[in-house]
């Protein structure tokens, strides 16, 4: 095979922490983290929406911070911490539930972790509103309503 | 009852094709067509792969009929020797890794000697371009009611108007998918679909196999609105031809880019209304012409070109009705189902128009529909006589209420006359959806449904209705919990595996929850009937099990029977019948009032309509031309609400899917592909660009729906635009007659001074 088109040639391998556990990963330099995630470590609970950044389908938090993972190169992980929707109990969930929050489910576990994210940091209300820091994951059957009520609704909860 | 799946999906559990693991499987890509029509005169490889290291399926591997089967038999599996739209599916690879399998399908070059194809489907074609029957006519349908000609003639007032929508492309957040392996001589598919027997169809055709050999399965999908209607059946054969080739599994899975532009999309249309009426507003004629264009395949076009008609009058009482429907070919990538099928397209036209009439006539919008719309007794075009007992004029009475329509009028105008840079409007649209298949088509459907009493006591629910967000497991669990007083933990819903669960038709038409969930709640009548027989034979106590709770309401609170009596009951019967399968069986028996007759377009369309109106209310920024809807309210007559959440769920998301297809989702053509195939530049909504959806059911049982209920599901989409281009009429004074309305649109129709200055 001509070497332009070949790959996976030389794989390189950092450890970065993964919902809380030290994990060491090889993988193809070119791969996204969302592929690293689904493909090498077997955890599909991360979605892929658009493979662009706008859906945000596949967010994660590192390091605290809802990333879309389909836009960041693995090795860019290595020494941090990496929190999927796998590392979510699903005792908390509840009011997502209750509140319509999901139909398909494709864009739910991006919802899930971008709204963890809200709810860790309720001091983001007061300079932004749940509209617009949602306005990242994208949901073609709630129409929102939803989602937003069910993390208003989360919001209440963890304040009580 | 909450959504039985919905745990599993918000934790990320639920697995969908592309997170099923399969060891070993090759990953599959398609080559497609560069050209909208043509010859193809050579496909090259390029000399930088080993070509060797793939699997290659062409047309001449095809077992049987290279046709994907539906309705008609025009359209190829993959394209021999000729294409009709650019990127028509031409060869299929396959390879180990899932990159290479993709790079290697932009490495394969199809050369097309192209063909005069035809990109516009509102022009007459010319004789070169002639590609179906003798004139590119997909299907052409007429409604006739009373005598136009003599009434237009005849009358004080005639208003004209042209209307026209863009195309939708669906964005079901998960892509289109399938995994294909051959075991023991049996072809099986497993995948995103809404219609799992519709595949199994195309595979008798193209695979010349009988049914025993295919087995189609749907995994949970992960939203459909009509993309995965007919769509699947083509994937879900170029995955099995794939496995079939290569002697090992293959998973097809599109990305983004190639889903938004090779599958298929709502229709574009374009409407005539010529409307008589009398100086008090009264519809004396309607003489409508509905254009759709079909795309390069038959697909579902004339269905589609069939309820966009029967909708296209509205829902009022008018005695003369014309309606004249064409869909047409162009040499575009197919369109196909989409929520709505086509009712959305012309009651856009119809509802605009309505505000375009009233405007004329110096008519309040609202009163112009309160003279109009059907009353109990009055007819649709189709001569259907509407006696449902639901009260379309409190629909519309509710909805204005709950907008504050009559204060926000005078509050907007004010605001209008004193700000220098923004204007508010207020829109209405009054409509209706017919749930079901059209006419006799649930009959042709003959649809079965199963439940299965398990050996454990549990009840497995087997349909081929599949869950796609809409909430049919959930709706199906609620209903054999009622029924048989079980709870929860003993109700599964099993896959939709053609192996095991009958056809209860296809996931399409807003009947799942009217008609399968009755059929289901049948089976539940038929199982308890068996079990009760048995029993009552040596006597057991489970013979005396008591009659269901009447649960033609479901406000009732769903009570298990006293210590689970069923369960004991269905394992009494697997003890007396060991080995035995214990399945309860129903099938659709048409209701008897309804007549249709498919040859003059007479009599009863649908069952049942749903009623609704909705009212946007829009702010218009006078410097970018960017329209907000700041408030939106949907109410409609739904016969029963049998599960709120989900209900209002459907709604919601309907409707937001409706703003933007009014404001949004613009599509860029060139050759008659979509270029903008991509979420950053075909824009769908963000929470931040909606108001909250403010719902309200009204409810008057429907006797042959489930529990009561009509179906719902596409009913949100038919509202919003024409709502929301209503609301900008009443802010600027422009009639816009398209959607999408996007900011450059709007601009140029307040300035139509700048489209000269180019």
């Amino acid at each position: 095979m001509n070497a332009a088109v070949e790959r996976g040639g030389t794989m390189i391998s950092i450890e970065f922490t993964l919902n809380g556990d030290t994990v060491s990963v090889e993988f193809d330099p070119r791969d996204r983290l969302l592929d690293t995630l689904r493909y090498t470590l077997g955890l599909t609970g991360t979605k892929e929406g658009c493979g662009e950044g706008e859906c945000g389908a596949c967010t994660v938090l590192i390091d605290g911070l809802p990333v879309d993972s389909c836009l960041v190169p693995t090795y860019q992980v290595r020494g941090r911490r990496v929190d999927t929707i796998e590392s979510v109990d699903g005792g908390t969930l509840g009011a997502f539930l209750e509140g319509g929050a999901t139909q398909c489910g494709a864009c739910t576990p991006g919802v899930v972790m971008t709204a963890r994210w809200i709810l860790a940091n309720p001091d983001l209300r007061r300079t932004h509103r749940l509209r617009e820091l949602m306005a990242g994951n994208l949901c073609r059957c709630t129409g929102y309503d939803g989602i937003i009520d069910s993390i208003e609704e989360g919001l209440k909860e963890s304040q009580s | 009852m909450q959504r039985m799946e919905g745990l599993s999906k918000l934790s990320g559990r639920e697995q969908y094709v592309d997170d099923l693991p399969v060891p070993g499987c090759l990953w599959g890509a398609t080559v497609r067509s560069p050209a909208a029509r043509g010859r193809i005169r050579e496909i090259r490889f390029s000399e930088e792969f080993d070509w060797d290291e793939f699997v290659i399926v062409d047309a001449g591997d095809i077992p049987a009929s290279n046709t994907i089967y539906l309705m008609e038999e025009d359209q190829p599996v993959l394209a021999d020797g000729v294409v009709r739209h650019v990127h028509e599916p031409v060869l299929l690879l396959a390879h180990p890794s899932r990159d290479m399998a993709r790079r290697g399908a932009t490495a394969v070059e199809v050369i097309v000697d192209p063909e005069p194809a035809v990109l516009d489907f509102r022009l007459p074609p010319d004789p070169a371009q002639i590609q179906y029957g003798v004139d590119n006519v997909l299907k052409h349908l007429r409604i006739e009611k009373g005598d136009v000609e003599k009434a237009l003639a005849a009358a004080p007032i005639v208003i004209e108007g042209v209307y026209e929508t863009g195309s939708q492309e669906h964005v079901y957040l998960e892509t289109q998918g399938m995994l294909a392996w051959e075991e023991d001589g049996v072809i099986t598919v497993q995948g995103s679909m809404q219609c799992p027997y519709y595949i199994v169809d195309a595979f008798k055709k193209a695979l010349g196999r009988d049914e025993s050999q295919i087995r189609i399965v749907q995994t949970p999908t992960g939203g459909g609105f009509g993309g995965k209607e007919e769509f699947p059946s083509g994937i879900a054969l170029h995955a099995a031809l794939l496995a079939l080739k290569a002697g090992n599994p293959v998973k097809l899975v599109y990305e983004r880019g190639e889903d938004m532009a090779a599958t298929t999309k709502r229709h574009p249309s374009r409407v005539r209304h010529r409307t008589a009426v009398d100086e008090d507003g009264r519809l004396l004629a309607q003489d409508i012409e509905v254009l759709l264009d079909g795309g390069a395949y038959v697909t579902l076009s004339p269905v589609v070109l069939s309820r966009a008609i029967i909708h296209a009058g509205g829902p009022y009482q008018c005695d003369n009705v014309r309606i004249d429907g064409r869909a047409q070919l162009s040499n575009s990538v197919p369109f196909g189902a989409f929520r709505g099928f086509g009712a959305p397209q012309s009651l856009f036209a119809v509802e605009r128009h309505m505000d375009v009439i009233a405007d004329r006539l110096g008519m309040d919008p609202v009163a112009l529909r309160r003279r109009n719309l059907i009353r109990d007794g009055d007819s649709t075009a189709t001569g259907q006589i509407i006696e449902d007992g639901a009260d379309r004029i409190e629909v519309l009475d509710t909805a204005l209420r709950l907008s504050d329509y009559e204060a926000k009028i005078e509050s907007h105008t004010e605001f209008n006359r004193t700000s220098q840079t923004k204007r508010r409007g207020i829109g209405l649209a009054t409509f209706y959806h017919g749930a079901g298949f059209t006419g006799g088509g649930e009959v042709y459907l003959d649809s079965a449904a199963h439940v299965a009493g398990l050996p454990d006591g549990g009840v497995e629910v087997r349909t081929a209705s599949v869950e796609m967000g809409q909430g049919a497991l959930t709706i199906f669990a609620q209903v054999v919990a009622a029924r048989l007083g079980l709870s929860v933990e003993h109700i599964r819903i099993g896959a939709p595996d053609t192996a095991i669960v009958p056809n209860s038709g296809p996931t399409v038409a807003s009947r799942t929850s009217m008609i399968v969930a009755g059929l289901v709640e049948r089976a539940c009548d038929d199982l308890r009937d068996q079990v009760r027989r048995s029993a009552a034979e040596v006597a057991e106590p489970a013979g005396e099990l008591p009659e269901p709770a009447n649960t033609a309401s479901a406000d009732a609170a769903v009570q298990p029977l006293e210590g689970d009596t069923m369960v004991r009951a269905i394992t009494g019967w697997h003890a007396r019948n060991p080995g035995q399968e214990l399945i309860g069986k129903a099938r659709y028996i048409k209701p008897e009032n309804i007549e249709w007759d498919d040859e003059t377009y007479r009599g009863d369309a649908y069952g049942s309509f749903a009623w609704a109106a909705y009212v946007a209310d829009v702010e218009i920024d006078l410097l970018t031309f960017g329209v907000e809807v700041r408030d939106f309210v949907a109410v409609q007559e739904v016969g029963k609400v049998l599960n709120e959440t989900l209900a209002r769920g459907q709604i919601q998301g309907g409707v937001v899917q409706g703003i933007g297809w009014a404001l949004l989702e613009d599509f860029v053509w060139r050759d008659g592909a979509m270029l903008n195939n991509q979420l950053t530049n075909y824009i769908i909504p963000t929470s931040d660009d909606v108001p909250p959806i403010r719902v309200a059911f009204l409810e008057v049982p429907y006797a042959f729906g489930t529990w009561g209920c009509k179906g719902i599901g596409e009913l949100p989409m038919d509202g919003p635009a024409p709502a929301i281009l209503n609301a900008v009429a009443m802010a600027l004074g422009v009639q816009a007659t398209s959607v999408p309305l996007t900011p450059e649109r709007l601009m140029l129709l307040v300035h139509p001074e700048l489209e000269r200055a180019g």
